[in-house]
């Protein structure tokens, strides 16, 4: 029961708004200690792990050419474009991106958004820029601090849901393998017709939400 | 060949520029404490392969302690809003293009080298193509927003760490939660948890199975952070014997929409930092919890959907 001192101390760290990374670090100690390993043995399989999910920091290579385009007025550019689309409210463009990108994800293509390389630049500003030309007004600080939350969250739940129904995907592959370890064979066609009925109701659910968002900012 | 050490190296060559910065900015407060956290995630990420296992964990403890002391980085000068205006009127669309290139190169080199081969020459290890194609559109991405706003020198490392320092930390969270996972599996957390439901509830219908199987997942995902890491423990403790052998439940729908509830977790949980954390960092949200709040009430009526789904559609007779 030691081994779940790690869990006790993640959900106490995160609610008293410790340090995240110190939180992490002393769950790790804890954990690995109350399964016999010593602070030498658990500091090299934090380098080890550290070093072995490297390929985590490969996204971040977009930055700098992000940093360029946003000094050269990228995020004006993408709110004057959405300005001048009457029709274009700030739900109707998170409903747009949601739709491009769990049908990218479908196909195989979850390559094509992400955080930095698509919500900060280019949705985020879209989706500011709509409800300002609705309000006809500059946005007060909570409301841009709302639509910035939802445009991320389009982002994570469109390909969420999306993925899954692409039959190359990480998941399928790690499904077929762990059931093959236990004799039980799938195709990965039937699984990812299985994963059709929640991506439609990803979509529906977060299409209903995103339209009520627009009814909020008029009000 | 290229392979993820090849890759690696081209991941630190960005905190490395960041590094430099910060060293040269020698008017500027804390400047050597940025260019230590920096240098020392560009040195496991480009060395940390021949480094000793010590070594690259006493510099993630490094970065750890500097994080906690606070980053606090000094401010870079970037162009103002009337500059910004003046340069999206003369420039327009065309701004889009180096942005859309890095999904473009990736999109392309993943499909045009599926094994990683060119004209029969294995150009890049067949694991890491996408990764690899990521690379190349990031450094493509970066030439054509050099040719097309032609900035004075060094304004790219500036830019660069201009983002880099608004990020700031979690940068590194990401890496520091997927090492927790793995000490978390060797420690053997998930079978103890996994060992106390077991105990707790009788699981003989499709309605108790599917919500144990379910909330399992959703639950297990929210404490390690990643629905890859719950579903074997999950699937192997209960799906496979339970929902599968025991109630004879269809094995493709089981596993799917099991997975599927991991992924409501996903949505619910600080410790999917790359998806939870990293985006309130980038779009400078004041809340750390923003995202996951505006996400909740979509995964938890998906996570009610998937249940009831698999009680309903994937037992033979129905659920009882």
């Amino acid at each position: 029961m030691l081994v779940l001192s790690g869990v006790v101390i993640i959900v106490l760290g995160f609610a008293l708004r410790v340090h995240p990374l110190l939180v992490v670090t002393a769950a790790a100690f804890a954990s690995a200690a109350a399964a016999g390993h010593g602070p030498l043995a658990v500091i090299a399989l934090i380098g080890k792990a550290f070093v072995d999910a490297r390929f985590l920091a490969v996204a971040w290579l977009a930055l700098p050419a992000i940093g360029l385009l946003e000094r050269a007025g990228l995020r004006e550019q993408a709110r004057a474009v959405v300005q001048r689309l009457r029709r274009a409210t700030a739900g109707r463009v998170l409903l747009g991106y949601f739709l491009l990108r769990q049908a990218a994800a479908a196909l195989g293509l979850t390559a094509l958004g992400g955080h930095v390389p698509m919500v900060r630049p280019i949705v985020a500003p879209m989706v500011e820029g709509a409800a300002e030309r609705d309000a006809d007004a500059p946005l007060d600080d909570d409301t841009r601090q709302r639509l910035r939350a939802h445009a991320a969250a389009v982002d994570n739940i469109a390909l969420f849901f999306g993925e899954d129904v692409f039959i190359a995907v990480g998941s399928i592959l790690l499904i077929r393998a762990i059931l093959q370890q236990e004799g039980v064979t799938v195709a990965p066609l039937e699984v990812a017709l299985w994963a059709i009925p929640t991506a439609l109701a990803a979509l529906l659910i977060h299409g209903a939400r995103l339209l009520r968002l627009d009814r909020t900012l008029s009000r | 060949m290229i392979g993820l050490d090849a890759i690696g190296i081209a991941a630190a060559m960005l905190p490395a520029a960041v590094a430099l910065h910060h060293a040269r900015d020698t008017g500027a407060p804390r400047h050597w404490r940025n260019a230590a956290f920096w240098g020392a995630f560009a040195v496991t990420l480009g060395a940390g392969p021949w480094l000793p296992d010590l070594v690259n964990g006493g510099l993630v403890l490094a970065m750890v302690a500097l994080a906690t002391l606070g980053l606090r980085p000094a401010p870079v000068a970037t162009s103002d809003e009337a500059t910004r205006a003046a340069f999206a009127r003369r420039w327009g669309a065309r701004l889009f293009l180096p942005a859309l290139a890095l999904p473009i190169v990736t999109l392309g080199g993943t499909l045009a080298l599926p094994a990683g081969r060119l004209g029969g020459l294995a150009l890049v290890d067949p694991k890491q193509v996408t990764l690899a194609a990521l690379v190349a559109g990031a450094a493509i991405a970066l030439v054509l927003a050099l040719r097309l706003t032609r900035p004075p020198r060094g304004t790219a490392a500036c830019e660069a760490r201009r983002l880099v320092d608004g990020i700031g930390w979690p940068i590194v969270l990401p890496q520091m939660l997927a090492a927790l996972g793995g000490i978390f599996a060797l420690a053997g957390v998930g079978k103890v948890v996994a060992g106390g439901v077991l105990g707790l509830v009788a699981i003989d219908t499709p309605l108790v199975a599917s919500l144990v199987y379910g909330l399992g997942m959703a639950l297990f995902t929210i404490v390690l952070g990643n629905a890859f890491a719950a579903f074997p423990i999950l699937t192997l403790a209960f799906g496979v014997p339970i929902l599968i052998q025991q109630l004879h439940g269809d094995p493709a729908a089981v596993a799917a929409l099991g997975m599927l509830s991991g992924f409501c977790g996903t949505l619910l949980t600080p410790m999917a930092a790359n998806f939870n954390i990293v985006p309130v960092a980038a779009l400078e949200l004041r809340d750390r919890f923003a995202v996951i709040r505006v996400q909740a009430p979509t995964a938890l009526l998906l996570l009610v959907f998937n249940i009831a789904a698999l009680t309903l559609l994937a037992f033979p007779g129905g659920p009882k």
